[in-house]
């Protein structure tokens, strides 16, 4: 047997036929054929059910909440049509609260920690975090926390001089702890609005590497309610190792939303449903490119049309 | 990585051993739960669809065997499809007869290609070649410096210009030619494969420098977007094969099998940890085998072989028969250990070793590996022949020269104490089996971590160095490792 296992791409079916998010975001969205109308019907036929458990399980939404939303449908049907179901099913487990706090109590510095596993683009995202708060009035100091990959201080550095915001940064194998004092204790002596601290990519299968980073945001919360958000950068490409990533990063640092980078690829990024179903975790950010201004607040409206095909 | 689609698997066999003989109606759910597996691991669905339907064929064609068990013979159809998808044989490197080799890198942005250039280069040198690299990623921000650093580490120079990628890929391959290297490696930056401007780049960077590989660096992690990347990198590079990093992360990988089963070439290399060290070649077979549960002996005792010092290991495998073992045996084994990689990765590679030794072994830490080699080397060198010396004096010298405490200081000499007694007993016992005594400190060494016991760090990278090395010169050794790999699991920790 040939070791090419699948010659010909097949575009993943469309649910939907709003384009919003989909424009946006990229080119590639375009080429989805607008396969189905499907329509209103009481029962779904199982033809109706393969596609939409094509749909889910190719957006990386996952065996389990893929099982979860056909089984809705088989018990409710769909009286207003098969696409409003699985949209209203999907926008259902979308409902947390996203909103993001940029202050802590008087006399306190706001310090928003970034964590996540290696190559997610964590010290990008901080970047474009930094331009959005210097747009919205905010100076910014940004903590060079990832002291373990090389070159990653001079990597946020770059971000600093872009955005025009300060920045503390230390050698190469420093700890990242004291790197995050440094710089909160800096940031409130100069009074700078927001803290961003940086830290190293991490497997989220080590104790000890997820100790480390327990022990960075204590030291970051010295001041208790100091640090208002754990952002947990997660890429669009991920599979279902994102929901296990998702869980050990909210055990060991208290992860209070989610920015999901690379959605301007053809990855979709569906895992995030099933982290916000079981996990309760907000997606908070959307990044969709490399420029400084490629990050975008989350819309569950427009993130599940996209998902859905649009 | 594969643990979990193993587990699922091994269950599945066992559901399937119950029933007896196997109906189409069996086949069916065997394969629905195949299928599932294969989901739940990443596998995009394509894929799945395309393997189940090859492996329903397998067995349409086959009489229903009188000697395995329907379940067996489900997961025999299993895993000799997954051999054939993850590439049959592996790629052999060979190099151009006119130097130099070019090997392309590419990738999406943070698939790990900067840190798989270095590592890629080390691997050329630990081939006796001249790497060279080239730092062809101008777009990240401190690309050029990151890939700087780490060649610096394995002492392999670095070319890169403030220019465009292309004439800096060109300018590379020239100097390197003029420098008489016979490997250069370029980095590139990271693109998604729907940017037409960065991929019309890529495309000119491999026109300009004429690769001889050109490899996709593809993240372990990855969903079912693997098989678009693959196939519009391969469509517009014409791979040679892949390069799968993060696979010391817990995520399934199924994306391996969704990138090689579209694009339909090899993976070559596989990237296991952060150290430079932690980079092999990768073996499809072997790897078919760890998904089903069956460890990846060869992988290791290669490794093993390739870091250990034999005559360090025999010399010191001698004093430990004849009980004369002492602190420089045992510091000298330490760094033979620690040269092969993290312990984390080479547990991985290990059979019979249990998900609790392995998320013990990757929590060992290297630090209190740095702190017990700083209490040896504290010592003076007849203490460490001889450490019943040591009295209460000596113990607050060496904890302050080693920067630790008497009571860590006390630690090491009665677990090596221990450990030497125990060594004797073996040695008096007249055992020639010489890997059935080191399983044996590998069973001690695994206990304690399995545990969570105050156990040094050292310890347990001696013993499970020593069970590796042991086995090393075995040629067959695969089997006999298995066995002891079954003896040295832990009691359950429930």
């Amino acid at each position: 047997m040939p070791s090419v296992l699948v010659t010909e791409s097949t575009p993943i079916p469309t649910l939907v036929d709003e384009r919003s998010l989909a424009q946006r975001l990229a080119p590639s969205r375009g080429v989805f054929e607008r396969v189905r109308a499907l329509g209103n019907e009481r029962e779904v036929s199982s033809e109706q059910l393969d596609v939409v458990e094509e749909v889910l399980l190719r957006s990386d939404v996952g065996v389990l909440t893929t099982n979860a939303v056909l089984e809705e449908l088989r018990t409710n049907g769909a009286p207003e049509g098969v696409a409003a179901a699985v949209r209203s099913t999907m926008l259902n487990s979308l409902r947390a609260d996203r909103t993001t706090s940029t202050m802590a109590e008087a006399g306190r510095v706001p310090v928003w920690l970034f964590v996540g596993v290696n190559g997610v683009g964590k010290t990008t995202t901080i970047g474009k975090l930094a331009q959005r708060h210097h747009d919205q009035g905010r100076s910014v100091l940004l903590a060079a926390g990832d002291t373990f990959r090389a070159a990653a201080a001079d990597q946020l550095e770059q971000w600093a001089t872009r955005t025009g915001s300060d920045i503390v940064r230390a050698n190469e194998g420093a700890d990242p702890g004291s790197v995050v004092h440094d710089a909160i204790g800096r940031a409130s002596a100069r009074g700078v609005d927001i803290v961003l601290a940086d830290t190293a990519g991490r497997r989220a299968n080590s104790t000890n590497l997820l100790d480390e980073l327990s022990k960075v945001r204590r030291v970051a919360d010295r001041a208790p309610g100091q640090v208002v958000e754990t952002l947990l950068v997660l890429d669009a490409t991920t599979g279902q190792n994102a929901l296990s990533q998702a869980r050990e990063f909210l055990g060991a640092a208290g992860v209070t939303g989610i920015v999901l980078t690379k959605l301007d690829g053809t990855a979709r990024g569906g895992i995030v449903i099933a982290i916000e179903r079981e996990l309760e975790i907000p997606v908070k950010f959307v990044g969709v490119g490399e420029g400084v201004d490629d990050l975008i607040v989350f819309s569950p409206a427009e993130f599940v049309d996209s998902l859905l095909g649009a | 990585m594969f643990d979990a689609l193993s587990e699922r698997f091994e269950r599945l066999s066992t559901s399937l051993r119950s029933r007896g003989r196997l109906s189409d109606a069996d086949l069916d759910a065997a394969l629905a739960d195949v299928r599932s597996a294969l989901l739940e691991a990443d596998v995009e669905l394509g894929v799945v669809r395309a393997f189940l339907d090859a492996v329903r064929e397998r067995l349409d064609g086959e009489a229903l065997s009188q000697s395995l068990s329907p379940g067996q013979q489900v997961i025999k159809a299993v895993h000799e499809q997954l051999i054939e998808v993850l590439g049959g044989t592996p790629l052999k490197i060979t190099y151009e007869a006119k130097p130099p080799t070019v090997v392309l890198l590419a990738g999406l942005q943070g698939a790990g290609k900067t840190t798989a250039a270095a590592k890629l280069a080390a691997w050329f040198k630990q081939q006796g070649r001249q790497p060279y690299l080239v730092a062809a990623d101008l777009q990240r921000p401190a690309a050029v410096e990151q890939l700087r650093v780490l060649a610096g580490q394995i002492g392999v120079d670095v070319f890169s210009e403030a220019s465009n990628p292309i004439d800096v890929a060109r300018k590379g391959v020239a100097e390197a030619t003029r420098l008489g290297r016979d490997v250069v490696i370029i980095d590139t930056a990271g693109r998604l494969a729907i940017d037409e401007g960065l991929m019309k780049e890529v495309r000119g960077i491999s026109a300009a420098t004429t690769p001889k590989y050109t490899f996709l660096v593809i993240d372990a992690v990855t969903g079912q977007d693997a098989v678009a990347t693959a196939r519009s990198f391969h469509e517009a590079l014409e791979l040679s094969g892949l390069i799968v990093t993060k696979l010391d992360y817990d995520a399934r990988g199924g994306a391996v099998l969704s990138a090689r089963g579209v694009v339909g070439r090899p993976v070559v290399f596989a990237s296991t940890g952060e150290k430079l060290a932690d980079f092999d070649l990768f073996y499809p077979d072997r790897m078919a085998s760890r998904i089903l549960g069956m460890g990846d002996v060869m992988s290791l005792i290669e490794q093993a072989e390739r870091t250990m010092d034999p005559d360090i290991v025999a010399a010191s495998a001698g004093r430990m028969m004849s009980g004369t073992f002492t602190l420089d045996d045992f510091l000298a084994q330490l760094n033979q250990v620690r040269k092969m990689g993290s312990l984390g990765g080479l547990m991985k590679l290990m059979p019979g070793v249990t998900k609790e030794m392995r998320t013990a072994a990757s929590n060992v830490d290297e630090g209190e590996l740095n702190r017990v080699e700083a209490i040896v080397r504290s010592m003076t060198p007849l203490e460490r022949r001889d450490p019943s010396v040591i009295d209460g004096s000596r113990r607050t010298r060496i904890a302050k020269g080693s920067a630790t405490s008497v009571s860590a200081v006390n630690q090491l000499l009665k677990q090596f104490s221990e450990m030497r007694k125990m060594m004797r007993q073996m040695g008096n016992g007249g055992s020639p089996a010489l890997p059935g005594g080191l399983g044996k400190m590998a069973s001690l060494a695994a206990r304690g971590a399995g545990r969570g016991e105050a156990l040094p760090a050292g310890f347990e990278a001696l013993g499970q160095g020593m069970a590796s090395a042991a086995s090393a010169p075995r040629g067959g050794g695969g089997k006999n490792k298995k066995k002891k790999g079954g003896r040295v699991t832990p009691p359950k920790q429930r």
